[in-house]
């Protein structure tokens, strides 16, 4: 009988602990330093200092066709699911297989908090303070043979929590995949919160990938599968539109989606007259990640 | 239908300028006093896109509707502009707060993608639609000259309800719906003319 915790996920950083956490680094860095310095120190973490979207912006305005093709609907439709118990299927090329109960996917991750850039490929950005592990923790406790290049991933399939899987044209289950090098990448997470809440159900609960470098639908919730594989997986808006979402999904100000322009991005949540900003290669991650696509054409592996 | 008609003579068309800008109205409302959701630009957008469709498409069921006996044609006209004014508030908002005046995106998006490129021609075509609704362009212009230019009606109305059907990741429920409303509507157009039937009271 595996260990289960009845902790919260919302108990593994405590609000106050980590707002105080932030005030700590915060004071002790003026104190020691200039504040230019200390701005150079918050730069080279992980986190973005700009401002987090409010909690209400991130839980109400989500694409989860699994709960309605509204932005709003996901947040009313989604609270039916059942996300406890939840287990995760790891497979493929890895040293130790099987089901895994979600307490045991989290045991021995550090949870922390990331703040990141979110861009969708329909050209709106937030920012997202992120509660979440490093995949590759994951990926080191079950072990990745060497012969794995990819992983893959697959959303719950469970037409009568999720009404948008019964009937229509999409094919379910949704799934997702990257490159193992992009999946090992310590910016790629499994978030498991939002804030210091649960992450909740209309954002992916209880896991969900989090790419901050490419376009939001790489980031696949409410995940029960991952499999470690040597040939590229299928990827579910790519098997819907080749021409127009690829593989890699880099964002990218350079290429535009057939219909679209990826020039520019609407942050959300600056009202009627926020207008536009740049956007920029790899959603300004390009200083952790542009490596990895060295030597590629990325108007050819979009 | 007699009764029916008998009403519709009685009723002024500013009543139906008026009930056709209440949306509008709360359209605005909502955008300023929240309502319109996280993302206010793009419901604001969308709105005013599918009410400017919806009069376009009333608009569009006058004539069928004589057919049948009923003659709402005095408003017509009310319809019409009310449609026009919807697009021409979506078309601003796609300008001045989705794109941010960002003249080069503008600019490079109206030649370049297909469904803004439908969109804007639907829009164009309306303009002169627009400007010649007043009386007086139809005695300048002549009745028949009038009715062929109004003709653009068509086009326009269909190219507004497939740039519709082509926004966005999937189709939608609904604008497959205006569409198949609108080809509906035309097709009733190419059956050939009754003699309108007298009737006795």
């Amino acid at each position: 009988m595996p260990f289960k915790s009845d902790l919260r996920w919302s108990e593994v950083t405590p609000k106050s602990l980590f707002f105080n956490r932030r005030q700590i680094m915060a004071g002790a860095a003026g104190a020691l330093v200039s504040p230019i310095l200390a701005g150079r120190a918050a730069a080279a973490g992980f986190s973005t200092d700009e401002a987090p979207n409010t909690l209400e912006e991130i839980s109400t305005y989500n694409n989860y066709y699994e709960f309605g093709y509204s932005k709003e609907e996901p947040s009313t439709k989604a609270q039916a699911l059942t996300i406890d118990p939840w287990s995760v299927e790891i497979g493929g090329m890895v040293d130790k297989p099987g089901t895994y109960d979600l307490s045991d996917v989290l045991a021995g991750m550090t949870i922390e908090e990331r703040i990141y850039r979110f861009r969708c490929v329909e050209a709106w950005s937030m920012v997202i303070p992120w509660q979440g592990f490093e995949l590759s923790g994951l990926l080191n406790k079950v072990g990745v043979q060497p012969s794995a290049k990819f992983v893959a991933f697959e959303t719950l399939y469970r037409p009568e929590e999720m009404p948008g899987q019964q009937g229509g044209s999409f094919p379910y289950p949704y799934v997702e995949g990257v490159r193992l090098d992009e999946a090992m990448n310590p910016l790629t997470i499994l978030a498991t919160g939002l804030y210091d809440e649960e992450l909740p159900k209309q954002n992916g609960a209880p896991l969900r990938l989090v790419v901050p470098w490419k376009y939001g639908f790489k980031s696949i919730k409410a995940i029960v599968k991952i499999t470690l594989t040597d040939v590229m997986p299928p990827t579910t808006w790519n098997i819907l539109a080749a021409n127009e979402y690829g593989f890699y999904a880099n964002v990218n100000p350079g290429v535009d989606h057939p219909r679209w322009s990826q020039a520019s991005e609407r942050p959300i949540g600056g009202g009627l007259f926020a207008g536009r900003k740049d956007t920029v290669l790899f959603n300004g991650y390009g200083e952790q990640v542009a490596s990895l696509y060295a030597g590629q054409d990325l108007t050819v592996d979009y | 239908m007699d009764r029916l008609n008998a009403l519709a003579r009685k009723l002024p068309t500013w009543v139906v300028y008026l009930s056709g800008a209440v949306p509008f109205g709360l359209l605005v409302y909502s955008a300023f006093f929240g309502g319109l959701g996280a993302d206010p630009v793009k419901t604001l957008e969308l709105e005013l896109g599918e009410w400017g469709l919806r009069f376009l498409i009333a608009s569009l069921a006058i004539t069928p509707l004589m057919r049948v006996g009923l003659r709402l044609l005095k408003f017509r006209r009310a319809l019409g502009l009310l449609g026009f004014g919807y697009i021409l508030m979506h078309f601003t908002t796609w300008i001045v707060l989705d794109l941010g005046l960002r003249w080069g995106q503008i600019g490079a998006e109206l030649v370049k993608r297909p469904f803004i490129i439908v969109g804007f021609a639907a829009f164009v075509l309306l303009v002169p639609l627009a400007m010649t609704s007043w009386n007086g362009a139809i005695r300048r212009m002549g009745a028949a000259g009038w009715k062929k230019l109004h003709k653009l009606a068509y086009p326009a109305i269909f190219l507004g309800a497939v740039h519709f059907v082509m926004i966005g990741k999937v189709y939608s429920v609904d604008s497959i719906l205006y569409l198949a409303l609108t080809l509906a509507l035309l097709g009733l157009r190419l059956l050939p003319a009754r003699r309108p039937q007298r009737r006795t009271a």
